[in-house]
């Protein structure tokens, strides 16, 4: 796979998370490619942090509105029945338990569900944004990232950049399997066939216990 | 009350080493106006509080890129490539200030409260000096209210009395600022005459605006 591919692939996977009439937040990258593969039986309402609920698909030239923008600044539309409000308003349905599901992409996650996606001392330092309020208000987390960086280690024992938030995470979808994140650690609840157990293993930083009813990852 | 008056005037009491505060989004719903003629008279070591600094071409970015903030609280700076570089040089002090702590300290600071507490940022960080206070069993971060010299606001509509309303997300940042500063402008795409706005509607009562400058005609 290349990493466009790997990018839909987990993107798929993450979709078949959602559940009809959920309110969902997305983050930048990777995790907002989940919406373009929403099932067509469910309705999801996705949440811009900015200030609106209703997020629709990218206008098309005529239908343009430079009012609307997403997280990212980029245009985007509303859909019939959402609704605008301010950031106020919009953090305190984030911070309020109102959102049913986040998803966000990651530098690091370690078995304690900690994980740091914010900055990296000295090199790069984008700011969290609304992460830290999202990992701490959404009632699920999911991290969708690829599996390792350049052949390092993402998901560790322990992270070592500076923490976004601690213990939020439920859940890690990369593009060789699915991790649950418990009190016991981390399970392997599915596995991408193209890999074996053992590789999924070397290529993660902590020790990955695996379910019982292990099953193959499907899209 | 008329509030209604000229971009010049209403910005003429804005000083260097001010604080202010500038509404939007990724500069979608900043006032562009405002901030282009306060770079025209030249104030700087501004204390800028904003939630991100857009691009180095867009929106409270413009300031930055000009070199005129003394100080930064912001939650996102990773659009305008600037602000990384004059914060990891030393030149401009920057506090990282999670989006929904930022947007409630400031509406503290607006409405009278002498702090929120939050989850936000426990164990991050963002804790670093401030004190945990448990109620009812559950741990917070105290954050303390932030407050402003003046408010630089963008609305779509305004009113001569300065009622507000904003279209699409352009509100964002915007309606809570208007509260928390000593003097708010706000630059209006369009200016009405008041009960041209119906009071069901008002996004921002115009009780928290001080001048209102037509953006559309930029004059004095």
């Amino acid at each position: 796979m290349d990493k466009l591919e790997m990018q839909e692939f987990i993107a798929k996977r993450v979709a078949k998370e959602l559940e009809h009439g959920q309110v969902v937040n997305l983050g930048i990258g990777l995790p907002t490619k989940v919406a373009n593969y929403v099932p067509d039986d469910i309705e999801i309402m996705f949440q811009s942090e900015n200030g609106f609920v209703g997020l629709g698909p990218t206008p098309t030239e005529e239908n343009l509105d430079p009012n609307i923008v997403n997280a990212g600044g980029i245009p985007v539309s509303i859909k019939p029945g959402g609704a605008f409000f301010d950031s106020s308003t919009s953090f305190g349905i984030i911070r309020g338990g109102h959102v049913d599901l986040t998803v966000l992409g990651a530098l690091q996650v370690d078995e304690k569900g900690n994980i740091a996606n914010y900055m990296i001392p000295g090199k790069l330092v984008p700011g969290m944004g609304g992460a830290m309020d999202l990992l701490n208000g959404a009632k699920k987390v999911i991290v969708a990232m690829a599996h390792t960086a350049k052949g390092n280690h993402k998901i560790l024992e322990e992270c070592d950049l500076p923490l976004t938030a601690k213990g939020a995470v439920d859940r890690i979808i990369t593009e060789m399997g699915v991790i649950k994140v418990t009190t016991e650690g981390l399970v392997l609840t599915e596995i991408n066939p193209e890999f074996t157990v053992e590789e999924v293993q070397e290529a993660t930083g902590a020790k990955l216990y695996v379910d019982k009813d292990l099953r193959k990852m499907e899209i | 009350m008329d509030k209604v008056i000229g971009i010049k005037e209403a910005i003429k009491d804005i000083r260097d080493g001010d604080t202010l505060m500038i509404g939007g989004f990724m500069a979608n719903g900043a006032p562009e106006k405002l901030i282009d003629a306060l770079i025209e008279k030249g104030v700087k070591d501004i204390i800028l509080i904003s939630t991100d600094t857009g691009l180095i071409t867009t929106g409270s970015g413009k300031l930055i890129a000009k070199k005129l903030v003394k100080k930064l609280y912001a939650s996102h700076i990773g659009t305008n490539k600037e602000t990384g570089r004059q914060m990891n040089e030393g030149e401009t002090e920057v506090e990282l200030v999670p989006q929904g702590t930022l947007v409630e300290r400031i509406r503290a600071g607006g409405y009278g409260l002498g702090g929120i507490l939050t989850k936000t940022g426990l164990g991050t960080l963002v804790e670093d000096g401030k004190p945990r206070i448990t109620v009812d069993g559950e741990e917070y971060l105290l954050e303390k209210p932030l407050k402003a010299d003046f408010a630089l606001i963008h609305a779509a509509k305004a009113d001569r009395n300065g009622n507000l309303v904003y279209k699409g997300s352009t509100n964002n940042f915007n309606h809570v600022m208007t509260a928390a500063a000593e003097v708010t402008i706000v630059e209006a795409d369009e200016v009405v005459e008041n009960g041209e706005i119906d009071p069901n509607f008002v996004h921002t009562p115009g009780v928290f605006v001080n001048h209102v400058v037509d953006g559309g005609a930029i004059n004095g």
